[in-house]
């Protein structure tokens, strides 16, 4: 019995963990090549998330048609905010910056509270509702493919970044925007990029966290638990964000369980902070993150 | 080929850096533009490549002209398409892209097809052949030659017809320094692409170009025929470190305030 609990445990951990791993995958992909922290990312979750609600529930879109043009808008959307917002800020100190990105972020929550309200809303769950049994555990489906959506999604973009063109011109103006210059790498463009793609996975994040839960204007305060994600995995890893997220969703889910009766309930909200806190001690630049590498 | 007319550029608005300058780098010519540390040259490059914009610098006055166009207004990546590389100061590899990476970045802005491309990287191992034993490595890890053969390298990707070093032997051997040397002779006539030398060491550059320029606090106070700057007495003694009837300098001798330049008169 306890192992199957464990096995139900590790699974849901993995499923918000990837959650987690998709909104800290947009923070660090926005801030490795601006160097900007954008705050506004957890509400690109959630408009992204009520788009597609919109897409499916009241255009009566088929689940897959409507999340795939939810994509397609919010990369559009996305692309066009670093173009009105972010990019006339270019040259103004860092902190001015991060504040717009703070102030898009209460724009979107405010507009998205205007446009669909402020109650929660049942997002239509497009994963069947009977369990599937693995080794006796009984697993929620839609666990089991948020899980996998996310390793898909990992892998196409470490082809990405690793093989194609554009994938290295990003890598390489990310590492140092000047010299990318130099090589006639379109850096806005690149900015552009690194905000469309930022809102694409910002968006799977939301879909799959609202078939979890529900929509609400305030759901992207999940996004607070993305923070330790990235500075356990480090500001500037990718796959450091992704583990970070799967290890602060497995620990979080294990110790809500198997600490609540010593600790009292709530436990897991605190639980990512205490490890960031441990990890920070030991690596203050996070586990995947660089010390530059230098050679003069 | 590249004709710099009269370039005056401030920084924030208000320190002026270059003061008036000019400079031509005839076709398939390799121009050695020489000058203490904080002269302007590196200004001036960053200038043609198109960055002083974002580096909170603007062009004041003057033109700077590419094979009949005016490149002082265009964007970095027009001015690499039409044919200017740079090879920054410090090598600048992308420390966390492997050299292959590395030297592939820099055919980003080439349409002209795969196959050229393939023949341009092979072209490139064929200068530096010590580089294929490398090409899987993280670029941050090289040696500090190893990493300017791959700047260069990553330069002729583009398949310039002017490429700008600067400085290319800062922190090297003497032995590797006059290996690039002769590399860069070699790729300016081979390749028929012009060579702007920025430099520190005078008397490499000077003995590998065709005429000179010295910078002096945004000016350019000498030009002329390498051979000719070469004898200079100036050039001799401050850039060469000889003097009249002494084999070599020796520092402790230095006396800089004894003597004004002649030019600065």
């Amino acid at each position: 019995m306890g192992f199957q609990i464990l096995i139900q445990l590790i699974i849901t951990g993995l499923a918000w963990g990837s959650i987690y791993a998709c909104i800290a995958l947009g923070f660090v992909l926005i801030f490795k090549s601006t160097d900007i922290f954008n705050f506004a990312q957890p509400e690109l979750m959630m408009f992204g998330a009520y788009i597609a609600f919109t897409l499916i529930t009241t255009l009566k879109l088929p689940f897959v048609l409507g999340f795939f043009c939810a994509l397609i808008l919010m990369v559009l959307i996305g692309s066009l905010l670093e173009m009105m917002v972010v990019r006339p800020m270019i040259g103004e100190p860092v902190l001015a910056v991060i504040m717009v990105t703070l102030g898009l972020a209460n724009v979107l929550r405010g507009l998205t509270g205007l446009f669909w309200g402020y109650e929660e809303l049942q997002f239509p769950s497009p994963f069947p509702e009977e369990p599937l049994i693995i080794f006796g555990a009984a697993i929620n489906q839609a666990e089991i493919y948020t899980i996998l959506a996310t390793a898909i999604l990992l892998v196409i973009f470490f082809l990405f970044f690793k093989y194609s063109g554009a994938g290295i011109s990003m890598r390489a103006t990310a590492e140092d925007t000047r010299t990318a210059f130099l090589m006639g790498i379109n850096v806005k463009g690149v900015f552009t990029a690194s905000w469309a793609i930022a809102s694409l996975v910002a968006t799977i994040a939301g879909v799959f966290l609202a078939s979890f839960t529900f929509l609400e204007p305030i759901m992207g305060h999940v996004g607070l638990k993305a923070l330790p994600a990235i500075i356990l995995g480090g500001l500037d890893s990718v796959h450091g964000a992704i583990i970070g997220g799967l290890i602060i969703g497995v620990t979080e889910n294990l110790a809500g369980f198997y600490l609540e009766d010593y600790l009292g309930s709530g436990i897991n909200e605190i639980t990512a902070y205490v490890i960031v806190l441990i990890v920070m001690m030991i690596r203050p630049y996070g586990l995947f993150g660089t010390k530059e590498i230098e050679r003069v | 080929m590249l004709q710099v007319n009269n370039l005056e550029a401030v920084y924030n608005d208000i320190i002026l850096v270059l003061r008036g300058i000019s400079l031509d780098v005839p076709d398939g010519s390799i121009i050695a533009f020489l000058g203490s540390n904080g002269a302007g040259k590196s200004t001036t490059l960053t200038a043609i490549s198109g960055l002083l914009d974002y580096e909170d610098g603007e062009i004041m006055k003057g033109t700077i002209e590419f094979d009949g166009h005016a490149i002082h207004k265009m964007d970095p990546q027009e001015i690499v398409r039409l044919g200017i590389t740079q090879v920054p100061e410090g090598r600048r590899v992308f420390g966390e892209l492997t050299v292959d990476e590395n030297i592939r970045v820099g055919a980003h802005t080439r349409r002209d097809g795969k196959a050229e491309v393939e023949q341009d990287y092979n072209m490139v191992l064929g200068y530096f052949p010590v580089l294929r034993d490398r090409l899987k490595l993280q670029a941050g890890f090289c040696s500090g030659g190893e990493q300017q053969m791959m700047v260069i390298g990553r330069a002729l990707m583009a398949r310039p017809s002017l490429m700008m070093l600067d400085e290319p032997s800062l922190g090297l051997a003497p032995i590797l320094m006059s290996e690039i040397f002769e590399i860069i002779k070699r790729i300016n006539r081979e390749e028929k692409v012009s060579i702007l030398l920025v430099e520190q060491n005078a008397l490499m550059a000077l003995a590998v170009s065709e005429y000179g320029y010295i910078m002096e606090n945004g000016r350019i106070v000498l030009d002329g025929p390498s051979k000719k700057l070469m004898e200079n007495e100036d050039v001799k003694e401050f850039y060469l470190g000889i003097k009249e009837g002494e084999e070599r300098k020796s520092f402790a001798e230095v006396k800089h305030y004894k003597r004004r330049k002649r030019w600065l008169s």
